[in-house]
């Protein structure tokens, strides 16, 4: 937008019209040396946020196509996950909690209907705000963590820095690597390329990539986050897919290492380890959640309370959410315009599936963006 | 004994449950509940102006001799009363002449205000805002001429609402309904003032920056737009609640065209803009109070000759043309971010800053 003010600011380096324009051509170019249409899959809300914000879809060639993969922590949020939150709260316990996790439909209801019978729900910024909250009464305070690795780091910290008795974390906390191996592995997908999230990366480093390229033999680009980072990795990304050449490259290296953040990592691995569950939608994935070790059992909500889910073995799923398609949506496999409820039943106020829920699913993306990506 | 509509009946579309935050605030859910329940049934009578069934900012009333007395009407209500550069009573009388002007009526010929107050309201900040209701009525050449005020329980009310309804008169009622393809969509200057300052008083985000309302009337800045190009103003509408992407989508799918955006053009400060990305908001979503956008029909030489009277207005200094009229994407608004291009949603009830 034209700014009334002097431009000083360099914001305007990663959104130059022209640079977009000359990537643009370059993938153009890369895939017609193919010779077909190319599929490429990102596994993150933030690259999906930008790619609608900036319309990059009528950018980006239709030989490149670009799927949104499981990249939405709490879309991915299984339904028991959400039931104990929602059992704790009644129980009395303080669960607290980012704001999107709220109105993630659960089994019976979600945290936000519980709320409306009386349970207690905070809604914080973080697990350093929850543990503060904690400091601040004699109640019982829980955390209901979600978020991927990058997350799951800060809960880490909190739980590192003497929390006070009346603290405990659930955690739902899902760790990425896994699941691109499971999508990966899907009979019918034509993933040729990831894009991995730059954020991410900046804490695991890239080279956590190296064993999924070498044993799927398919190019992982960790890109950034502003218009010319997503468009500079995916004309890298697409030149690898025609170079037949499975490689890890880091289009992001003004935040990214090889090695990543090594405090993070220690902290990460000191508090959590990973153990298979199911994600959303999509499957069981082996080493895809994050869990609390035997030496935080005492912060673990799940060995602290007894959480009984079984008043909700009653409750078969409503018709509507038979229909969701989240979790085809989420393994790359149909997109939100596809899907039936889309804008129609399920809106951002009244939400069926979980993609419509979170600011980074895909479904609520496309919605905020009009609803049509494609112009 | 139960008590029915004596008037026939009218089908109603069976909406059930009830009234939500979303059908305040400017956008589809709005329009949806006020045609299905609040005007259905009243007859619009008109064969010549402007009616009930156009939805616009106000009706044009023809009274003979080719010209026609525009009525607008507006409550008030805003939280925080007072806030940077403004308040309630400012607000109230800006609404409605602005209102006004929109329909083509620039000179008022006068206010009405009717004040709801809440029992424990302070009469010196009644004082305050009466005085500043009437300051903008200085600014917007009219006065108020008769009203009413009840006071309600506390809790009954929140605080304050201020209604005010407006009496115009123009030879030429200007249509929110009426864009081509070919037309040229002008704003008159920096979008998101009013809504971000507001937003940043209401959830004390502790900015460190002077954000301050564009509220102001801006009648004398339309009258100078419609005088320096005779008929070629063919619509306009002030992108109050839902902001810029709520009132083009309402002229879009009135007149039945696309409309296309160049957001490189869109007039937005810095620091707004700054603030919005911040917050995850679109600049296109928030309220404004003191800018109009205006549908202009002619070559370029006209628009130019428009832009330049705007300019030359010290509250249209930032005026820009910002997008055409298209006969695809009817009733969508399409915006090019100069990397790409995408659809401007409506917003859905109010924006509110990002959680995490």
């Amino acid at each position: 937008m034209r700014s009334v003010l002097p431009v000083g600011a360099d914001q305007l380096k990663f959104r130059d019209p022209s640079r977009a324009r000359a990537l643009a051509h370059a993938i153009e170019r890369t895939t017609s040396a193919i010779g077909r249409t190319i599929t490429v899959m990102h596994v993150c809300g933030s690259h999906e946020q930008s790619i609608a914000k900036f319309g990059l879809r009528a950018t980006i060639p239709k030989s490149l196509d670009v799927i949104m993969g499981p990249g939405c922590p709490v879309c991915v949020t299984d339904l028991p996950e959400v039931d104990e939150a929602v059992v704790l709260a009644q129980q009395g316990v303080r669960v607290a909690t980012y704001g999107d996790m709220l109105r993630v439909p659960g089994t019976a209801m979600s945290l936000a209907e519980a709320q409306a019978q009386g349970a207690r729900i905070d809604i914080v910024y973080g697990a350093a705000q929850a543990m503060e909250l904690a400091r601040d009464t004699t109640d019982e305070v829980c955390f209901f963590a979600s978020g991927f690795e990058t997350t799951a780091v800060a809960t880490a910290a909190v739980l590192l820095d003497d929390p006070p008795p009346n603290f405990s974390i659930l955690s739902a906390h899902k760790y990425i690597p896994p699941v691109m191996e499971i999508v990966a592995e899907m009979p019918g997908n034509r993933i040729e390329g990831f894009l991995a999230a730059g954020h991410a990366a900046a804490i695991t480093g890239w080279g956590i990539f190296e064993r999924f390229v070498e044993k799927h033999r398919i190019p992982v680009v960790v890109a950034g986050f502003e218009p010319l980072d997503i468009l500079a990795g995916l004309a890298r990304l697409a030149e690898l897919v025609r170079e037949g050449k499975p490689a890890v490259e880091n289009m992001f290296p003004r935040c990214v290492t090889k090695e990543g953040n090594r405090n993070a990592q220690q902290q990460l691995w000191r508090v959590f380890r990973t153990t298979g569950g199911n994600w959303r939608g999509i499957a069981h994935i082996p080493n895809g959640n994050l869990r609390l070790r035997d030496e935080f059992q005492r912060f673990d909500a799940r060995r602290r309370f007894t959480i009984d889910l079984r008043q909700f073995w009653k409750y078969a799923p409503s018709a509507l959410t038979q229909q969701c398609v989240c979790g085809d949506i989420m393994a790359g496999i149909t997109s939100p315009t596809k899907c039936a409820l889309f804008g129609k039943e399920c809106v951002p106020d009244s939400p069926v599936g979980a993609c419509m829920v979170s600011s980074e699913g895909t479904c609520r993306i496309w919605h905020q963006y009009g609803g049509h990506p494609d112009l | 004994m139960t008590l029915t509509c004596a008037l026939p009946n009218v089908e109603s579309p069976a909406r059930q449950g009830t009234v939500g935050m979303k059908h305040g605030s400017g956008g589809a859910a709005m329009r949806r509940l006020i045609a299905q329940t609040l005007t259905r049934g009243f007859t619009d009578e008109l064969t010549d102006g402007i009616g009930l069934s156009a939805f616009d900012d106000g009706a044009a009333l023809p009274i003979g001799n080719g010209q026609y007395v525009i009525v607008t009407t507006d409550s008030h209500v805003v939280h925080p009363i007072e806030f940077p550069g403004g308040d309630i009573g400012r607000l109230s009388i800006c609404g409605t002449v602005n209102d006004l002007a929109m329909m083509g009526a620039t000179e008022p010929l006068g206010l009405t205000c009717s004040v709801v107050l809440e029992d424990g309201f302070p009469i010196e900040t009644l004082e305050r805002l009466q005085c500043s209701m009437r300051q903008a009525c200085r600014e917007a050449g009219t006065t108020v001429v008769t009203g009413d005020t009840k006071v309600m329980g506390r809790g009954e009310v929140d605080k304050i609402i201020l209604n005010t309804t407006g009496v115009g008169i123009t030879r030429r009622p200007i249509s929110d309904a009426t864009l081509q393809p070919g037309d040229t969509i002008i704003v008159t200057g920096t979008i998101g003032d009013h809504g971000i300052a507001l937003m940043a008083v209401r959830h004390g985000l502790g900015l460190d920056v002077d954000l301050i309302s564009d509220v102001a009337p801006i009648n004398g800045l339309v009258r100078a737009a419609l005088e320096s190009v005779h008929g070629a103003v063919v619509a306009m509408k002030d992108p109050t609640r839902g902001g810029l992407a709520s009132a083009l989508h309402e002229m879009g799918d009135k007149s039945h065209v696309g409309i296309l955006l160049d957001e490189s053009a869109i007039p937005v400060t810095q620091t707004i803009r700054a603030i919005a990305e911040m917050l995850g908001l679109e600049p296109l979503h928030i309220a404004n109070e003191g800018k109009a956008v205006i549908g202009v029909r002619g070559g370029t030489s006209v628009t130019a000759r428009l832009l330049a009277a705007l300019r030359a207005h010290p509250l249209g200094r930032d005026a820009a043309v910002i997008g055409r009229v298209v006969a695809e994407h009817v009733g969508r608004v399409v915006l090019d971010t100069g990397l790409g291009r995408r659809l401007v949603a409506e917003p859905e009830g109010e924006p509110l800053p990002r959680i995490c």
